[in-house]
């Protein structure tokens, strides 16, 4: 039995099959219901350990099934697709514990949690699929898995949000459909491989390629939030905190921006994408959009509102790195994915939390938190640092090396860029800072949480979360340059696009 | 096993079933579940000896055609038979808890009676015989809809009675027609001496027409939402998913043997009647605000993408049929699934009004599902069968340049998503008048259920059922080999 | 022009009767008799085109086709007069009217 051919499935299958059971569960069982979710992201986070280990010993996992005449569903596991798997393997685990303790006696919790497990498989396949079409199912499939967490609430303006973000993503997905079978009408394949296929179609279709590829980066640059397609995003907040963490940090907007990695890399080829032209507009695209983003966090008084306007921005530096098309911008590009992930879900924990336990939604009701919760402000604190690119947290290594790989490409508007939005972001996130550190609290919060936590400030599980994921931010920072950081493994990842022969 | 005549046993068994029901109704839920059963593993029966031995061509009574009356089975034919048993065993199983005592002694027999007449529509090799079975399936049909009695199934009823019987003369008129230009009526023989005369054109205009409006094409459909959303849940059932695709596959065979080689441009005509009714069908459906209603324009949308595989296959052979063919299996099983679970909501709640919909998703959480599930593979999104029907045609259409049909699609595509979850939408939400919940039997809902995750789980099947299709070679007689 | 095709222009012009009627009148009683005309028309040009010249005998196998018809026709008829009576019981009169308004 070959079972490194079932591996990348059981990844897949070891968030499935326990989300298909909760859906089952009653709602008062709970333990089983901690239980299996547990037992479920840790399977995943030992699947996951296994196919890095086996891959860095040259092992080969790939999993293929039958889908239609000539194409197949594939599944691989590829340093690329390990990057993404682990990211989310990792947030999921974490965002997990954090959803235990935020729905803490809220109603249909096992509707949630079995969404949730379903969205994070549709991650994984995403991140696995070994060519456009298994990508597509999985990224339809994040699309429908995802819709239920937005409407979870239940009231008419999370119904509206849930309509709004179907139109942008179905929309999307109809354009990314087009594109894809109107590709392989042309190629007749639509394995990725390194450097990409495209170029087997023949030169009298470059007109068609080049619509080919504005179908494809459309559709996935609603998810992705690029301008003008982010208009769900900001209204996707109605969602209870853990799905705005997930969806932010982990699965559709890394989805769409890992899509277009996919897309310029292993579809067009990084080399022939530029020599078609298209590379320039989509860095244009994504300036704008970090610069639009950052515009609009400045004028929301709603934190998740303004931290969703800087996730737009944010993400677009990933989109900047692949569109400039340099080995270096590449790296940058690429292990922004992972930096933007932690701090981001780090940012949206605590926000979660101030509102949680303090009823706090709005940036003017948060003056002196930090003293009320320090340990959520301080993680809350790194988080924004990070995003503003100070070292030695992540974001700095990130911004370092896309400023560098700009450039190396002679694209030196982008460090303008760069700079500008650094300092948005410290506009938008340093008068967060200041008052919740230096200002004086108000004679009483919101809407302060009945449960007495004791000594601590909140509950463990919604504490533990945004501190590891801080450090982890930190670290992945400050040991940049060790062996198996995130950054080592994206200058293999970019080694294997642009030296290797 | 090869003598097993499995054709005599899938018309014989319910025609016997039926009449058994009609005479001693105590034992008619048992006996048409039993029954239900049997045919599904006849037809399993025939579909192993198609595999083992090819086509299955059986002369009644000795006689053979083109006097005698021939039982014809291929790929095509096995697959709407199964379909046909697959529905029609998760209605029988919904309908044992959805109908009252006396209405469910009505039922079956009337059913039963259907089922027959469906088999042997499948069966069929001549198109007399394709007539008389067509005549029975529209009269079982007319008397299931007007099943409960109420003012408005009367009238739908009514109806449907006077549109099929007008399709059926036009049908038989063109029977007559040829059988005067070429001597016989077996499809076999016809294809071979059939040949472009008028009277050949005369007669496919009126057998198209008639059959048409029986498939309710755009723009003949209008007999279809009111009967469909009038009549009880499991006959609306077996309205959307079998009768109508029963009337198309008449078509689809003539088309295929008879008329298309003689390659007269109909086929653009079809292309865009299955444009309009796409878009007519999906913008009357966004329209409703009766859930059963919004199905039946649904089925009206649906049936247009079927016809959009006539243009394409002109010159992609083989590939747009298998599409086509695979919607229309999709289609059936999720269409069924979707007035079931309609069926739920009405018992539910007493109304099928969508903006008042209660808190579905969490009261009755297994039909939303089915719900969800089926109105995944109406939208035509992965994974499911209604995906690679779309994925085979838009492919076809790409690859011949028809960006009109592929932007249809597409459009169809979304509008579907806009009408599927506007009522997904509102399963979530609370209503502002609350109503008395009524509990609704496991075995409605898990037969919606399943009836959904089977148009689900057909987006795994395609390379085993293109095989099976294939059996017979009915799709590469027409122009293009495959 | 023989006698056989002056019949099967009669079945034709009694078919494209049989439809008018079917279209124009809004009672039902009307409308069952319009496609009762309109099957007898098709009968009548099966009946016609079944005569052969040269031969004393006509075809049998359009004279078989039309019992069955005649059959067929019979119990359609049946199940459409009952829906109609029931309807009348129901509604109070023999008309389909506008109900599509309704059931919006």
């Amino acid at each position: 039995m070959n079972w490194d051919a079932l591996i990348p499935l059981l990844v897949v299958l070891s968030s499935l099959l326990p989300g298909l059971i909760i859906f089952g569960l009653a709602e008062e069982r709970v333990r089983t219901r901690i239980v299996l979710n547990l037992l479920g992201a840790l399977s995943k986070v030992v699947l996951v350990g296994w196919m890095l280990w086996g891959v860095y010993h040259q092992h080969y996992y790939e999993t293929r099934l039958v889908l239609l005449p000539g194409l197949e569903l594939v599944l691989r596991a590829g340093p690329l697709a390990l990057l993404f798997v682990t990211l989310s393997t990792g947030l999921w685990l974490v965002t997990t514990i954090y959803a235990i303790g935020y729905l803490e006696g809220s109603p249909h919790r096992s509707r949630f949690f079995g969404f949730f497990s379903l969205c994070v498989t549709a991650t994984v396949g995403v991140a696995m699929a070994g060519n456009l079409i298994t990508f597509l199912l999985f990224y339809e499939l994040l699309t429908l898995s995802t819709y239920p967490l937005v409407v979870h609430r239940g009231t008419e303006e999370a119904r509206r949000a849930g309509q709004t973000y179907l139109a942008y993503t179905l929309f999307g997905g109809a354009l990314f459909l087009l594109g894809t079978v109107w590709l392989y009408t042309l190629t007749g394949t639509l394995e990725f491989t390194p450097r990409g296929f495209v170029s087997g179609a023949g030169e009298e279709h470059r007109p068609a390629l080049v619509m080919i590829f504005a179908l494809l980066i459309a559709g996935l640059g609603v998810k992705a939030a690029l301008v003008p397609l982010h208009g769900w995003l900001p209204q996707a907040m109605v969602a209870p905190a853990p799905v705005s963490a997930l969806l932010h940090a982990v699965a559709v907007v890394k989805a769409g921006a890992f899509g277009i990695v996919r897309v310029v890399y292993d579809v067009f080829g990084v080399e022939y994408a530029t020599g078609l032209g298209v590379t320039d507009p989509l860095a244009w695209l994504a300036a704008f959009t970090i610069i639009y983003g950052s515009l609009r966090a400045l004028f929301q008084d709603d934190l998740k509102r303004r931290l969703a306007f800087s996730t737009i921005s944010q993400v677009s530096y990933i989109v900047l790195g692949v569109a400039i098309a340099g080995p270096i911008a590449t790296i940058g590009g690429l292990v922004h994915l992972v930096h933007q992930g932690l701090m981001k879900i780090t940012l949206f924990f605590c926000a979660g939390n101030l509102a949680e336990t303090l009823g706090i939604h709005k940036i003017s009701e948060m003056n002196g938190v930090g003293r009320r919760m320090p340990w959520t402000m301080a993680a809350f604190t790194v988080g924004a640092f990070g995003m503003i690119g100070a070292p030695p947290i992540a974001g700095f290594i990130s911004k370092w090396y896309l400023g560098m790989g700009a450039l190396d490409a002679g694209q030196g508007w982008v460090i303008i860029v760069l700079a500008g939005s650094s300092l948005l972001n410290a506009a938008y996130f340093l008068p967060i800072l200041h008052a919740a550190w230096f200002r004086e609290p108000p004679q009483s919060w919101p809407h302060e949480h009945e449960h007495n936590f004791g000594r601590k400030e909140t509950a463990w599980a919604l504490l533990l979360p945004p501190v590891v994921t801080s450090v982890l931010a930190v670290a992945a920072g400050l040991l940049a340059l060790i062996p198996f950081s995130p950054l080592d493994w994206v200058k293999l990842i970019a080694q294997r696009e642009f030296y290797q022969p | 096993m090869t003598g097993t005549p499995w054709g005599i046993i899938l018309i014989m068994l319910p025609l016997a079933g039926g009449m058994i029901c009609f005479l001693w109704p105590r034992v008619s839920t048992v006996l048409g579940l039993l029954t239900s059963l049997a045919v599904a593993v006849s037809v399993a029966g025939l579909g192993w000896q198609l595999q083992e031995y090819g086509v299955y061509r059986h002369a009644i009574g000795g006689w053979g055609a083109p006097l005698g009356i021939d039982l014809y089975a291929d790929g095509l034919s096995l697959l709407m038979l199964a379909v046909t048993a697959l529905v029609g065993l998760g209605v029988g199983i919904y309908s044992t808890g959805y109908f009252s005592c006396e209405d469910s002694q009505r039922f079956w027999p009337i059913w039963l009676f259907l089922l027959a007449a469906l088999n042997a529509l499948f069966l069929a090799a001549d198109i007399f015989n394709l007539y008389v079975t067509l005549e029975l399936m529209g009269l079982a049909a007319v008397a299931l809809t007007s099943l409960t009695g109420s003012k408005d199934a009367l009238r739908g009823a009514m109806r449907y009675l006077l549109a099929t019987l007008l399709g059926s003369l036009a049908y038989l008129f063109g029977v007559a027609l040829l059988y005067h230009g070429f001597g016989t009526v077996d499809i076999g023989m016809l294809a071979e001496r059939v040949e472009s005369y008028p009277i050949a054109w005369a007669a496919f205009g009126l057998m198209g027409a008639g059959l048409m409006l029986k498939t309710a094409l755009f723009p003949m459909h209008f007999w279809l939402p009111p009967a469909h959303a009038s009549a009880p849940a499991p006959v609306s059932a077996l309205l959307s998913a079998l009768v109508v695709k029963a009337s198309f596959y008449i078509l689809l065979r003539l088309w295929l043997t008879i008329f298309g080689p003689l390659n007269e441009g109909i086929e653009l005509l079809f292309g865009l009647l299955g444009m309009m009714a796409i878009l007519w069908g999906s913008l009357q459906a966004l329209r409703q605000t009766r859930l059963k209603l919004l199905i039946a324009y649904s089925t009206v949308a649906q049936i247009g993408y079927l016809f959009l595989a006539f243009p394409l296959a002109m010159t992609t052979g083989a590939s747009a049929w298998h599409a086509m063919a695979y919607l229309a299996l999709s289609h059936a099983l999720a269409k069924a699934a979707m007035f079931l679970a309609a069926g739920n909501l009405l018992r539910f709640g007493g109304h099928d009004r969508i903006a008042d919909l209660d808190r579905v998703v969490q009261r009755l959480p297994l039909t939303a599902g089915a719900f969800a599930l089926a109105g995944v593979s109406i939208m035509g999104l992965p994974p499911s069968g209604g995906f690679i029907g779309k994925w085979l045609l838009l492919e076809a259409a790409l690859a011949q340049g028809h960006w009109g049909i592929a932007a249809i699609m597409l459009v169809g595509g979304l509008l579907a998503a806009a009408y599927i979850f506007k009522v997904l939408g509102h399963t979530f939400t609370q209503a502002d008048i609350s109503h008395e919940p009524v509990a609704v039997p496991a075995s409605m809902e898990w037969a919606a259920l399943l009836l959904a995750m089977g148009a689900v789980l057909l987006g795994f099947l395609a390379s085993p059922i293109f095989s099976l299709l294939d059996i017979g070679n009915a799709f590469s007689l027409n122009g293009v080999s495959p | 022009m023989n006698s056989a095709f002056l019949y099967a222009l009669v079945g034709v012009g009694l078919f494209s009767l049989g439809l008018y009627a079917l279209i124009i009148h809004t009672h039902l009683l009307r409308k069952i008799l319009a496609i009762n005309v309109m099957g007898s028309g098709v009968f009548l040009v099966l009946i016609a085109l079944a005569k052969r010249t040269g031969l004393a005998v006509p075809d049998p196998v359009p004279h078989a086709m039309v019992i069955t018809g005649i059959v067929v026709a019979v119990s359609a008829t049946a199940l459409a007069l009952v829906l109609m009576l029931k309807l009348v019981a129901a509604t109070g009169h023999a008309e389909l009217s506008d109900d599509q308004r309704e059931s919006q």
